[in-house]
């Protein structure tokens, strides 16, 4: 019945977008992110108050009940009373954990603010500063709630002034990141106690407090400190409400879809803001074209896939016919909905400004641009911070279930772009890479239960990256039918001409030529480099300094296909290329187009760069993670030991009362394993998390090792190939 | 030794009594026939008719693998089998420079080439050709413009341009040619051409507009066109008009 009612509310209110906040609930690991997500529904009359927060309704996955994390971003749908008006709240609680970061950044980009939540024992986290900077960076406002406060009092029974001494110190640690990583928004979105863009409480016991707060109702620091002290929290949830002092907050500070996109549209949308799909997008018109970019794809046992994603302008219903445009695709919308916990609604048709689900996208993937507008720019693709580290092979368990599983993993990588999947039909060795072990083990194990497929995994394996360390002589590589010839330098990039364009600071199509050779020539590149870059792929630039070349221009696609070829796997081991600078600086064309084509120049490039890399010093380079690990003092010793097995580096220790933090650096490749050892080295007394941090190069010693390793298990020659090997 | 044999324009019969003889003397007989394809006939006819096993090579086998050809030759009689006159598909001749390389003797066996029968069958001037080129099939939706650049070069000078039409995977026919052509044109299209099919067999040959190209049934591949200069000795519209039923608006164009 009260279902029923809500459903109408929010019907009506999804037409209103200046009523409308659309926010996402990030944090750390284990910072109370659902518990908080949960008690605002219950408080909303969603859900029942028993269910929520003790039994946590929005981890409804076994795999999240039973590991006791968040591993999929939920989307659910409330309704707020504010002075007097009521509010559409849609909300999306995120996971915590490092492996499940691409959650948070697709959120991001359904979001127009965030609840930055912060546990008031732990404070700030490596992994609170990492989300706070996901959605900084698309443009997404955030306040701050600390939570768990109930600890301070029961747990570390700290005085009432030692109480707000830490809040402020987590209050000003996450202004400095603000400041930091956005300068130009710091005045305006830095957070305040006394404007309301921070709140205390307690997610778990209900309650929570802000500076308007105790205006209105008279409970303040000093009330809260006693109740507590009392044990009556139950009194103080009721004269203080979780969910009013906190949604309140939401609506008060966090912008409506209307005011969002006048700011956003630009951030994550690079096409032509004058033409009508931008100015509609701006404008949050449910009257323009339709251009929604979908954040996330569920599976469905009844309805399929449905795609879920923000809606910017335009209306969208059933019958409509979208471009899908990254996947050149055209599909017919079935039905469009609102999520509210796990159920979908479905409703006649859902206006912009909205978080939408919808049925018939089957080419969709997650960060798919779909809209009414044919030659539709797509939205800027999404960027994630880690990248995917750890590989497993995996196969069927029944040889014949394996065109099954070759479905499977298409489906998987369609909804998580964070899962790479790489099939290679010839060796029939199939790889899911992802963002660390738990994500790997999550999706097997999802295989498993919800696709009821037995498979077989090898161990967790990194994917290296092959690089070089000086630069490689002139080297010719010649077509197959020797009609046309190209010479190619291979040299180390500057990585901050990589970061410009990982970055996405440069497009090569779109950025005006003098702006490009600043930018180029600032990072490090020369200024005929600069002007002479064609292509950035996976870390790696290709570079043509060659002068007036007759034909090189319609050549020049088929040269990249091979210089792409060529970073997809190196010579070494066949692991991807990283940090390269290709340099073509002469060629000799066929005059006749069909003694130049795909099957000459392809190999003829690739083949010169890999004999160029063989001559420049070739190595590898391997994942590292950051590791932040606290344990009691007396068990410091236990933990360097374990870490200083593991290659690992320390970096910094801190101590604070009994308890020492270390910050340490390790290679991917030998953190296998660290959960367990690390449990029984300290008696499950640790806690740790960890953070992706980069590629660096393998030592000496264990270069050839590695190589032979790899090439070993997938079954190539063992041997270091020569540049011979490469030209003839 | 390494014998390249050239094989005309047809069928079987088309090889010469030097070409045959240098089968019948060889040790081995190899045949390729993606530079070109003798339409009229097939591996078995020519088996039949050499009364010699033929290997039909890939283009890998005489690109990527051509050591291997050669190191062959070096102990034996090696005949390569290529349509039309060898050397005129310009790849064979980093073959024969490999092969000269690594001391192993050379020879060629001529024959008609597409080249030299095209003035034939449209009465053109080989005088006045200019460069060739051939339409490929778009790479990933990209059309090469070297041919349409080709064309503009040859109208500067009044020379006539022959246009090849690519082979693999499929023999492409003058309606496709045409309709790739079409995505890169500027302008400089718009003018007449002769379209030439089965050369050596059931020849069909027709003059007219380069757009007007696919209104006729040219029939099954090989196909070839040669775009038009814009200006024609008289003795060339007469044999177009005669031969490849040439429309009266040609006329215009004679010098
Ligand atoms: N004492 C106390 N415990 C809390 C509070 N809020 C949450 N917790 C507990 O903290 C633990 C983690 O809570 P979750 O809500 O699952 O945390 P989360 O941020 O969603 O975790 P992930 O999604 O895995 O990152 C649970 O055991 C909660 O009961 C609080 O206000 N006080
Ligand atoms: C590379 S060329 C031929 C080279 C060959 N060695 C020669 O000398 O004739 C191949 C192209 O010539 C044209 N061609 C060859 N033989 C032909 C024939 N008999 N009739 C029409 N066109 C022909 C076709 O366009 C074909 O794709
Ligand atoms: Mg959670």
């Amino acid at each position: 019945m009260r279902a029923k009612k809500m459903v109408d509310k929010i019907k009506e209110l999804m037409y209103k977008p200046e009523r409308i906040r659309n926010m996402g609930i990030v944090a750390h690991i284990d910072h109370g992110k659902t518990t908080l997500s949960d008690n605002l529904l219950a408080g909303a009359g969603m859900i029942s108050e028993e269910l929520a927060g003790r039994q946590l309704y929005l981890d409804f996955d076994e795999q999240e009940r039973e590991r006791g994390i968040t591993i999929n971003a939920a989307s659910v749908s409330m309704v707020h009373e504010y002075k007097g008006n009521e509010y559409l709240i849609n909300l999306i609680d995120t996971p915590g954990h490092v492996d499940f970061g691409g959650e948070v950044t697709r959120a991001m980009r359904a979001v127009d603010g965030v609840i930055v939540v912060v546990d008031a024992v732990e404070g700030v986290m490596p992994q609170t500063e990492t989300v706070l900077r996901q959605a900084l960076r698309e443009n997404v406002k955030p306040v701050l709630f600390i939570n768990k406060v109930d600890r301070l009092i029961r747990e570390l029974e700290v005085t009432p002034e030692e109480m707000q001494k830490r809040l402020l110190k987590v209050i000003t640690e996450v202004n400095k990141l603000i400041k930091v990583m956005k300068p130009e928004k710091y005045n305006e979105w830095k957070l305040d106690v006394t404007n309301g863009s921070v709140a205390f409480g307690s997610a778990l016991y209900n309650w929570a407090v802000s500076v308007p707060s105790m205006k209105e109702t008279g409970v303040g620091f000093k009330e809260v400190y006693e109740y507590l002290q009392n044990d009556e929290w139950k009194t103080l949830a009721k004269k203080s409400p979780l969910h009013v002092v906190v949604l309140d907050m939401v609506v008060r500070h966090l912008p409506s879809p209307i005011e969002a996109q006048k700011e956003r549209i630009k951030t994550i949308w690079k096409g032509d803001i004058n033409s009508k799909v931008g100015q509609a997008m701006l404008n949050c018109d449910p009257n323009g074209p339709v251009a929604l970019m979908i954040t996330k794809i569920v599976a469905d046992p009844h309805a399929g896939e449905i795609a879920v994603g923000r809606l910017f302008s335009g209306t969208l219903k059933p019958g409509m016919d979208l471009y899908i445009i990254d996947r050149r695709a055209k599909n017919r919308v079935q039905t469009v909905g609102l999520f509210m916990g796990p159920k979908r609604v479905e409703v006649e048709e859902v206006p912009a400004g909205n978080i939408v689900a919808v049925v018939g996208l089957r080419d969709a993937a997650a960060g798919s641009t779909c809209t009414s507008v044919e030659e539709m720019e797509p939205f800027e693709s999404i960027q994630h911070f880690s990248e995917p580290v750890v590989t497993m092979a995996i196969e069927a368990k029944n040889p014949r279930d394996l065109p099954k599983l070759i479905e499977v993993l298409r489906k998987l990588a369609k909804e998580d772009p964070t899962l790479h999947v790489t099939l290679n039909e010839e060796t029939g060795e199939h790889l899911i890479s992802g963002m660390g072990e738990l994500h790997l083990e999550v999706k097997v194990e999802k295989i498993r239960r919800e696709y009821g497929l037995e498979v077989v995994t090898s161990p967790p394996i990194v994917v290296f990256r092959e690089t070089v360390t000086t630069t490689s002589p002139v080297v010719e590589g010649k077509s197959p039918n020797k009609h046309n010839r190209f010479y190619i330098v291979v040299e180390p990039c500057p990585p901050e001409v990589i970061r410009v364009f990982k970055e996405g600071l440069i497009d090569l199509k779109k950025t005006d030529k003098s702006t490009k050779r600043k930018i180029l020539t600032e990072a490090g590149l020369s200024g005929e480099e600069a002007a002479g870059v064609q292509e950035y792929f996976e870390g790696n630039i290709f570079v043509d300094v060659t002068k007036g070349l007759q034909y090189l221009n319609e050549t020049m696609e088929l040269i990249l296909e091979g210089f792409r070829d060529a970073m997809r796997a190196g010579p070494l081991a066949r692991e991807p290329c990283m940090g390269l600078k290709v340099k073509l600086v002469d060629a000799k064309l066929h005059e006749d187009a069909v003694h130049r084509g795909p099957a000459q120049v392809i190999p003829a490039v690739r083949s010169a760069i890999f004999a160029a890399m063989l001559q420049a010093k070739p190595t590898l380079l391997e994942p590292y993670q950051k590791v932040f690990i606290t344990v009691p003092q007396d068990m410091l010793g236990n933990v360097t030991r374990e870490l200083q097995g593991r290659r690992g580096q320390i970096i910094e220790i801190n101590t604070e009362g009994d308890m020492v933090t270390i910050v340490a650096k390790a290679p991917v490749k030998e953190m296998f394993g660290f959960a367990g050892a690390i449990r029984s080295a300290t008696s499950g007394k640790a806690i740790w998390s960890t953070e992706f941090a980069g590629f660096e190069p393998v030592p000496p010693n264990l270069v050839e090792e590695f190589i032979m390793e790899v090439r070993k298990r997938k079954g190539l020659k063992l041997e270091i190939p020569k540049p011979e090997d490469f030209l003839s | 030794m390494l014998t390249l044999v050239g094989l005309g324009l047809w069928d079987e019969k088309d090889i010469t009594l030097r070409g045959l003889e240098e089968v019948r003397k060889a040790d081995i007989v190899y045949a390729e026939f993606y530079t070109s394809k003798l339409v009229g006939t097939n591996v078995e006819a020519l088996e039949k008719l050499y009364g010699r096993k033929v290997v039909v090579l890939e283009r890998k086998d005489l690109e990527d693998e051509s050591w291997k050809i050669v190191e062959e030759a070096k102990s034996k009689n090696v005949v390569v089998l290529v349509a039309g006159d060898p050397g005129v598909a310009t790849t064979h001749s980093s073959l024969l420079l490999e092969a000269k390389r690594k001391g192993v003797v050379t020879k060629i066996v001529h024959n008609a080439s597409v080249i030299s029968a095209i003035c034939s069958v449209t009465g053109l001037h080989s005088y006045k050709f200019g460069k060739s080129a051939t339409v490929s099939y778009p790479y990933k939706g990209m059309v090469s413009k070297t041919p349409l650049k080709v064309i503009k070069e040859n109208l500067s000078v009044n020379a006539h341009t022959l246009l090849l039409l690519d082979l693999n995977p499929e023999p492409m026919t003058i309606g496709e040619a045409v309709r790739i052509m079409e995505k890169v044109d500027d302008g400089t299209l718009n003018h007449f051409a002769v379209g030439v099919a089965r050369i050596g067999g059931d020849c069909y040959v027709k003059c007219d507009h380069f757009y007007s190209l696919p209104d006729h049934d040219f029939g099954e591949p090989l196909h070839t066109i040669v775009f038009l200069s814009k200006k024609l000795h008289f003795t060339e519209y007469e044999f177009l008009r005669e031969f490849a039923d040439a429309p009266k608006e040609l006329e215009e164009f004679v010098e």
